[in-house]
């Protein structure tokens, strides 16, 4: 259960450069995005850093919005993982939208994001009932429920079952698989009896 | 065969999932066995370096090839040091991990560096029938080798390199079925930028494609690899394309390939009569003409005789206000200030002969800065073996190593703030080659002829040299 202020963001296609544009990425870490999150829009000029008052981040009655609202096909292009690192970063722990990119879902699964499908006209409606007051008008997602809950009846949401266990669970997905490894282990074995070609030599190397 | 081999007929896709799929878990995820793992220097280093924080090793280490691609220089006599602020760092960190965990890097000078995908099929990291991953969205290049290729996220590339696996559900299939042949100048990107156009760049959202189809299968290898590559900007999970004899003669010449190539196994690598996909959409070939983009999508794609068309929404129109265009303006009136050939999208040698026909005997037009990046160290060195380096800067192009370079901006090199740039590459996205930069994704020809007009244009829009 997640209840927090949301942000509309309704535009078709936010891609993941927009998110995180890749110059905003400068070191070998997972951390310190935050502040590059959406930094085309968020800055007027991004390499100063002067806020953009229009952009719904930098509006007052958004401030600490933990949800993003946003439009068909959310999260396209690269499949930078820092695009959802700087928004968990930023505070965002769900985004709700009509489709997303399969990579940056995947992303979302991996990192406690809720990535919730639901129908671009629910959508919208969320996003109007919160208007009059974002910052009184929260929203609810309820992931165990798989519904959203704002100003009329609760609106369902779509989510891969996988993702939502994972999400519920909380596991270390390494972990998880590891404890599959006898499995794997003779999956492979089986694989290069049947096609020796697949392997290669381990020769290299220390 | 797989125990759980189904009994009506399977898709190229199904077939390669099915042979991958070491179980289904509870909540219906299969746990796909990942072959082989391509790694960049700007995802690379923070992976190795969390793997090696939790004390895990990487399971297959001989499986695993580093790449230094993304943020590396591409001007002449390069080396660590990169315009991009802090790149260097990215290069050593994937250095020092390769290093770490004994994997094979194509390093900076090294003679097969190149572009991670280009060289997973040059050296035959990837081959029919051998499923692939690496951290970057455009793996899908691979499936025209008959590959079964993902792009993942740096947690997932993580996981891969601890347990060989990937965790995912099944993506639903979608059969792209491409009739008739292209003709003129049209190619396989004109043909991707056609069917994003028309579909959508969610149109295949969360599918496992196949393209398929008369002019598919009269493409050379190079062309499938452009189209399975641009099914990125389609929305798709992957691609593939049934891998033929052409396929076959050029993966099994590559160094990593067996001695005598599974020609049986491979040419089993096809959808079965009467297979059933998801969904299904069909597009004529004949019919395409070169493409260009007008706006900040790839779906906002037009023929280049056309007219930028009526902006339907509040998307389009914010889209033209970036790139400043209206509708109504006819595409090839529209001045440019710069070209750039490059990409995994369009690097490879036939696109590289492609420009350098339109290019032969003419010059850039004044005040256009025009770059050509070819895509990989291999295709450098064939293409300088054919003159082809000397056609170009005879034109006026400049001739760079081979790397990511300006298809995307990481606060290196850019064309500059306002500047117009019709590119090879594959993302017009707002901001994408730089701030402010206005990128118009077109093939290669188009690239070279829209430089030597100083506009866009199609290349028999040119006067004779």
């Amino acid at each position: 259960m997640h209840r927090g202020v949301a942000a509309p963001l309704l535009r078709a296609n936010i891609d993941t450069d927009a998110i995180i544009p890749s110059r905003e990425m400068r070191r070998v870490s997972r951390t310190g995005l935050a502040d590059g999150l959406f930094a085309n829009w968020r800055y007027l000029d991004p390499a100063r850093r002067d806020p953009n008052p229009e952009f719904v981040l930098n509006r007052p009655e958004r401030a600490g919005a933990s949800i993003l609202l946003g439009g068909p096909n959310f999260g396209c292009g690269s499949s930078r993982e820092h695009a959802v690192w700087a928004l968990h970063e930023f505070g965002v722990r769900v985004v709700v939208a009509p489709d997303f990119s399969p990579i940056f879902r995947k992303n979302c699964a991996a990192n406690g994001l809720l990535a919730a499908c639901v129908p671009l006209d629910a959508v919208e409606a969320l996003a109007a009932w919160t208007d009059d007051d974002p910052q009184a008008r929260h929203l609810t997602v309820d992931l165990r429920a798989r519904k959203i809950v704002g100003g009329g009846s609760p609106i369902p949401f779509e989510v891969p079952r996988g993702h939502r266990m994972r999400l519920l669970r909380g596991l270390d997905a390494i972990a998880l698989t590891q404890g599959r490894a006898a499995e794997i282990d003779a999956f492979e074995q089986r694989r290069f009896d049947a096609h020796p070609w697949a392997r290669l030599p381990a020769a290299r190397g220390r | 065969m797989h125990p759980y081999a189904r009994a009506v007929p399977a898709t190229l896709f199904d077939k390669l999932w099915d042979s991958h799929c070491i179980e289904t878990d509870d909540d219906g995820d299969g746990l796909i066995y990942v072959d082989r793992l391509v790694l960049h220097e700007r995802t690379g280093g923070v992976a190795l370096d969390a793997l090696a924080r939790r004390g895990e090793g990487v399971r297959r280490p001989e499986h695993a090839f580093c790449v230094v691609d993304h943020v590396v220089d591409t001007v002449p006599g390069r080396g660590d040091e990169t315009r991009v602020p802090g790149g260097t760092d990215f290069i050593v960190a994937l250095r020092q991990g390769a290093a770490d965990f004994g994997l094979r890097l194509f390093d900076v000078g090294d003679e097969d560096q190149g572009i991670g995908h280009l060289v997973s099929a040059e050296q035959g990291i990837a081959l029919p029938g051998l499923s692939i991953a690496c951290p970057d969205s455009h793996t899908c290049t691979l499936g025209a080798l008959g590959a079964l290729a993902f792009g993942i996220g740096t947690s997932e590339l993580e996981h891969a390199l601890a347990t060989s696996t990937l965790r995912m559900a099944r993506p639903e299939t979608m059969r792209v079925t491409i009739g008739g042949r292209l003709g003129g100048d049209a190619t396989a990107k004109d043909l991707a930028l056609h069917l994003i156009g028309t579909h959508g760049a969610s149109g295949g959202s969360g599918a496992a494609v196949e393209f398929c189809g008369e002019a598919v299968t009269a493409m050379d290898v190079e062309g499938r690899m452009t189209l399975c590559n641009m099914a990125a900007e389609f929305g798709a999970a992957t691609a593939v394309i049934a891998p033929d004899d052409a396929v076959f003669g050029a993966a099994g010449a590559t160094p990593l390939a067996p001695a005598e190539p599974p020609l049986g196994y491979w040419s089993t690598l096809r959808t079965a009569p009467g297979a059933r996909f998801d969904r299904d959409v069909a597009l004529d070939a004949a019919g395409v003409t070169p493409h260009v983009t007008w706006g900040t999508s790839p779906e906002h794609s037009a023929p280049v005789r056309a007219r930028i068309p009526p902006a339907s929404g509040a998307a389009a129109r914010g889209a033209l206000e970036y790139m400043g265009l209206e509708p109504g303006v006819a595409l090839d009136s529209v001045p440019i200030d710069a070209a750039f050939i490059g990409s995994c999208t369009n690097a490879r040698l036939g696109d590289l002969r492609a420009a350098a026909r339109v290019l032969k005997g003419r010059r850039v037009a004044p005040g256009v800065a025009a770059v050509c990046v070819p895509g990989s160290t291999r295709v450098k060195r064939a293409a300088e073996a054919e003159g082809l380096d000397r056609v170009f800067e005879a034109a006026g192009f400049e001739w760079r190593e081979s790397g990511c370079s300006m298809c995307f901006y990481a606060g290196g090199e850019t064309f500059g703030a306002g500047k117009r740039v019709v590119t090879t590459t594959n993302r017009n996205f707002e901001g994408r080659q730089g701030p402010g930069v206005r990128s118009h994704l077109a093939s290669p020809a188009v690239v070279a002829a829209s430089a030597v007009r100083g506009r866009i244009a199609a290349p028999d829009a040119l006067p004779r040299p």
